[in-house]
């Protein structure tokens, strides 16, 4: 029998539920042994709603997400299964939908993918068959026609539960909710963000996204990140392309020096800071967490912030649907524009 | 079908029907029009004979210029300055594309959504193509 998270519970009970939703991306397994990845899943499962598995991040080989996702599913977390267009052609990209939707995944987050040319691999062909929009296409098209691409029918047809993701921190920046609009007309039934430091360029992608109607189409889920030291908030901000990393952070993150206890209590302090004020946004309906292999921070992320899964997991003992003050302002927004 | 516009679509339909009762003269034609579309595009738009032309849609830019072929918009990797993030010294495709079709008279259908590319398409002439009605079929 297929391992399989409650049907109560997991992403899109949560999504339905009008609760703010967090979900957390784990990273991926390096070896054929899972243990490490088990401790990973462990550290944040009754956290959060559902956990990302990611799709070779970076263009670094991983284990594959269909795998980790199945392993997550073994330790009751409903993941995320990130499906990039980088690697896989048209037939290899509906078997993993596939595959997945038959081993219980049924969450597919539809990315382009990060290109190679920064990988560990970069002499591969890229492969770039579709793009994340007709992916999107690809998989609302499996599961509403139940027919494959070719049109050949799929009986029964999977039920799949396409996201999407939208970074407003690389230009064409008017562009951006836009594109966010084309992704929810292909068939994105929810939306991720890229991590965010700036807040007033978020703000301002927000009322952008809020006037097109678009919280009002999908549920939103706000990326954010913990940084761990200068270093890493100086590679972010010189060295990966799409993400904004302000100087007053990395200065903050100097100044907070080089022993270990001090600059990651900086990082998990900023980053709660960055939850605070985004949580001011109207349009959002919950958090993303990217802890970027530090997942021992989500917890006193979550604590510290007043974050709480939508649908707590009852084995963890947290009293089902606990709502702080902090939500309540969330879900205030929230409804106050639609 | 990409191509078409609304108003154009019934004309369309026409040409299409006469090429594929005149299959022969619609093989003749492609190979005449091949050389004048490559000595056009490629020189002004860096046209790479998809076959499956969006020009008009993507701002009077070739997004098969982007290393990723994205017909639909930018990646996510885009720099602060613009710039493609596989090849640093280009312009992104998509932020030329959307200044460019900011001026455009139709400047909505940037917002169309593309199908998917039809790879056996690749080398012929996008303008028989769409006059035979050869684009974009089985595509989401």
């Amino acid at each position: 029998m297929n391992p399989s998270v409650s049907p109560a519970r997991g992403l899109e009970p949560a999504l339905r539920s009008g609760r703010p939703v967090i979900t957390c991306e784990i990273a991926s397994g390096d070896s054929a042994d899972l243990t490490a990845f088990r401790r990973r899943a462990r550290l944040v499962r009754d956290h959060v709603d559902a956990v990302n598995i990611p799709d070779n991040t970076s263009g670094i080989v991983h284990m594959s997400p269909l795998a980790g996702a199945v392993v997550l599913l073994q330790e009751g977390i409903d993941p995320i299964m990130h499906v990039t267009c980088r690697d896989r052609n048209r037939l290899a990209l509906q078997s993993d939908l596939l595959g997945a939707a038959a081993l219980g995944v049924r969450n597919i987050l539809c990315l382009t993918g990060d290109h190679m040319i920064h990988g560990d691999h970069p002499q591969a062909k890229p492969v770039f068959d579709l793009d994340s929009l007709q992916l999107l296409g690809l998989a609302n098209h499996m599961t509403r026609e139940g027919r494959y691409l070719s049109g050949r029918e799929i009986k029964p047809a999977p039920d799949l539960f396409p996201g999407a993701v939208e970074n407003p921190f690389a230009p064409p920046y008017d562009f951006r909710p836009l594109r966010l609009g084309k992704k929810i007309e292909a068939g994105a039934r929810f939306v991720q963000t890229q991590i965010i430091y700036n807040v007033e360029r978020f703000a301002a992608f927000m009322t952008r996204v809020c006037d097109l109607g678009l919280d009002r189409a999908v549920p939103i889920l706000a990326g954010v990140a913990p940084l761990r030291s200068a270093r890493a908030a100086r590679y972010m901000r010189d060295r990966v392309a799409g993400l904004e990393v302000p100087e007053d952070l990395v200065r903050r993150m100097e100044q907070a020096g080089e022993e270990r206890g001090r600059r990651e209590a900086e990082g998990i302090r900023i980053c709660v800071e960055v939850i605070e004020r985004v949580r001011a946004i109207p349009g959002l309906a919950g958090f993303h967490l990217m802890p970027i292999h530090w997942e021992e921070a989500v917890a006193e992320i979550c604590e510290r912030a007043g974050l709480r899964p939508a649908i707590a997991n009852p084995a963890a003992g947290t009293p089902l649907g606990a709502s702080g003050d902090h939500d309540a302002e969330l879900v205030e927004n929230r409804e106050h524009t639609a | 079908m990409t191509h078409a516009s609304h108003g154009s679509s019934a004309l369309l339909r026409r040409s299409q029907g006469f090429f594929a009762r005149h299959a022969r003269l619609a093989r003749g034609l492609d190979a005449i029009a091949r050389p004048i579309e490559i000595a056009t595009k490629k020189p002004m738009f860096g046209c790479q004979m998809c076959g499956q032309c969006t020009l008009h849609e993507t701002g009077l830019t070739c997004p098969m210029g982007c290393p990723k072929t994205l017909r639909n918009g930018p990646c996510g990797g885009v720099r602060m300055n613009g710039h493609c993030e596989v090849v640093p010294a280009m312009m992104c495709v998509w932020v030329k594309a959307e200044r460019r079709g900011r001026w455009l008279p139709w400047r909505g259908a940037i917002l169309r959504i593309q199908p998917a590319l039809d790879w056996t398409l690749r080398g012929s002439s996008s303008w028989m193509n769409l006059l035979c009605g050869r684009t974009g079929r089985q595509n989401p």
